[in-house]
């Protein structure tokens, strides 16, 4: 437990946070490794904005425990801000500045800079460096936010929905600048409501809804997905009926549903019976519930309706 | 970096950025001269009595002296308002706070440049006076009235400026708000037309209560040798320390939703 604690990037228990009588937060623990790249997942107004100004001391928390980087943002804010960088949803710049004048000018407020000309190559501005703000696109924008981030060589990075409004080919360019910090061994917050984007950045993520963490493990197991049941689905001709023992359910017309724990056996099943009886199975397939479905689930299960008419 | 070093690159940057900026280089230095261009031929013949004891004056050089005042409010007032209020809707100023630059040294960083800003257009505006209109330039103990007048002018009125960002809601009604504020001030306070000794006395109070014509009855010392009074000078002074005080109090870094 010791060695745990002291390898926390952010190390958060109880937190409570409430806009006047409404909850922001109710309650969030979570701890966040050194050196791994931590997406908070969730629907829009689910918290994560308060959550993640919090921790860069934008705003005081109601309850609870908050240490960034062991620190606490309510108490030493200047200390704290010396070693995090923040990328913010919405993204102001001087726009009659060039690229290195803007990267030079933000790395001027810190003690322990990183060099100008490192920075760009990290973030893919090398050759945009003497353009003007105000003439690069959307994603070389998002690029030069990261950039300005990383001005003080920052331990921690926080990116706050820094897809949310752009198109593929700009989505892709800042995923590859988020990837490339990996390498810097830096410690990444990334919030999202993109399901694809958590699965494709981060180590671990949480999903946050209705200001509590209803989940919270790695891409690929969450939530126990690995263990979930499958979904066999396929088609019949018309007048034939499916085997009683495999319970299958109709959807619409012809085709039907298994929800199935154990597939092979169940596939075996199917398609014995249906080559015994000279059937074609339609359309067969299985399905897996993918993260997004996870992720709906567990973000509709905690509707805020469900939470006052209970 | 110290505390000096980040102030004076801060300005560096602030400069660039106000320079490269069309919209503000323009109307921070063409509207003062072509207002005095636009006056001064229009009435550049009569002459004019500062105060009842003053000297006669060509309304010229009166007119040099209230362009060098609306000058350096426009440089400051109307140039730190809207600057912050886009700043602060753009989210330049939360991003600010994100950093470690003490609030202090960001502040200080543009009052210094506007400061810098106000003096180059009193120079060009004097400048143009002495040339044009033989203009009389203060030397001596009037010019360090004057400078004490521009200095504090200069302060208060960009004081005034974050002041009046706490009522501006969002950045497209900076302007409306700026110009709402100091606009009927600057009539009512003899800037572009001056003030008739039978102006009506409700106008002369609104004049003596708001800090426009006492800065331009200080910058009316300096050129036109009209008598110079310190009390002009603590009254600019108190509305700067004024404004200091609303802007410390409700000035807010994010935008306002």
């Amino acid at each position: 437990m010791e060695s745990e604690r002291k390898s926390a990037a952010v190390s958060v228990q109880g937190l409570t946070k409430h806009y006047g009588k409404s909850p922001a937060l109710r309650g969030v623990d979570l701890e966040i490794r050194e050196g791994e790249i931590f997406a908070l997942l969730g629907p829009n107004g689910a918290g994560k904005t308060t959550f993640v100004e919090i921790l860069e001391g934008f705003r005081h928390r109601d309850g609870g425990e908050v240490r960034v980087l062991g620190m606490d943002p309510n108490h030493q804010p200047m200390a704290l801000k010396t070693r995090i960088g923040i990328v913010l949803q919405s993204s102001g710049m001087d726009r009659y500045l060039n690229v290195a004048e803007t990267v030079a000018m933000y790395s001027s407020y810190y003690p322990q800079p990183r060099p100008v000309d490192e920075i760009l190559e990290l973030v893919g501005l090398t050759q945009k460096r003497d353009e003007r703000v105000l003439r690069l696109s959307g994603g070389q924008q998002r690029r030069l936010d990261v950039a300005i981030a990383l001005a003080g060589n920052p331990d921690l990075l926080f990116l706050d929905e820094p897809t949310t409004g752009f198109d593929p080919s700009a989505r892709r360019e800042v995923w590859d600048v988020i990837k490339n910090l990996r390498s810097l061994g830096k410690t990444v917050l990334l919030t999202t409501h993109f399901m694809d984007e958590a699965q494709y950045l981060a180590d671990r993520l949480a999903v946050i809804a209705n200001g509590r963490i209803v989940a919270e493990g790695d891409p690929a197991t969450l939530a126990g997905r690995d263990r979930m049941r499958a979904t066999i689905r396929f088609t019949l001709p018309e007048g034939a009926r499916p085997p009683a023992h495999l319970s299958a359910e109709v959807v619409v017309g012809s085709s039907y549903e298994v929800s199935s724990d154990r597939v092979t056996q169940d596939l075996h099943d199917l398609t014995s019976w249906a080559l015994g009886s000279a059937i074609d199975l339609e359309d067969l397939r299985v399905d897996r519930p993918s993260l997004e479905d996870v992720y709906l689930e567990l973000t509709s299960e905690t509707d805020p309706y469900h939470e006052e008419t209970r | 970096m110290n505390s000096a070093a980040m102030l004076s690159t801060q300005v560096k940057y602030v400069n660039k950025a106000f320079w490269r900026n069309p919209a503000s280089a323009f109307f921070t230095f063409a509207f003062p001269l072509m207002f005095l261009v636009i006056f001064t031929s229009l009435l550049g013949n009569h002459t004019i009595k500062v105060s009842a004891n003053g000297p006669t004056i060509a309304i010229s050089t009166y007119y040099v002296a209230a362009m060098a005042a609306y000058a350096v409010i426009s440089a400051t007032y109307n140039n730190i308002a809207i600057g912050l209020a886009i700043q602060r809707d753009s989210g330049v100023l939360k991003r600010t706070r994100g950093t470690p630059i003490p609030s202090g040294i960001y502040i200080l960083g543009r009052l210094i440049h506007a400061f810098f800003v106000a003096v180059i257009l009193v120079v060009i505006t004097a400048a143009y006076g002495r040339l044009f209109y033989h203009a009389a330039l203060p030397t001596g103990r009037p010019l360090a009235e004057f400078l004490v007048m521009l200095l504090v002018g200069t302060m208060a009125f960009c004081a005034l400026g974050f002041a009046i960002t706490t009522v501006i809601p969002n950045a497209d009604a900076a302007p409306a708000v700026v110009n709402a504020s100091i606009l009927p001030l600057l009539f009512l306070s003899g800037i572009f037309i001056p003030l008739a000794s039978n102006a009506p006395s409700w106008l002369l109070w609104i004049a003596r209560i708001f800090p426009v014509r006492h800065f331009a009855l200080g910058m009316d010392a300096g050129f036109v040798g009209s008598p110079f009074n310190w009390t002009d000078v603590l009254i600019v002074a108190a509305w700067g320390v004024g404004a200091f005080a609303v802007s410390y109090r409700f000035f807010t870094w994010e935008p306002k939703r």
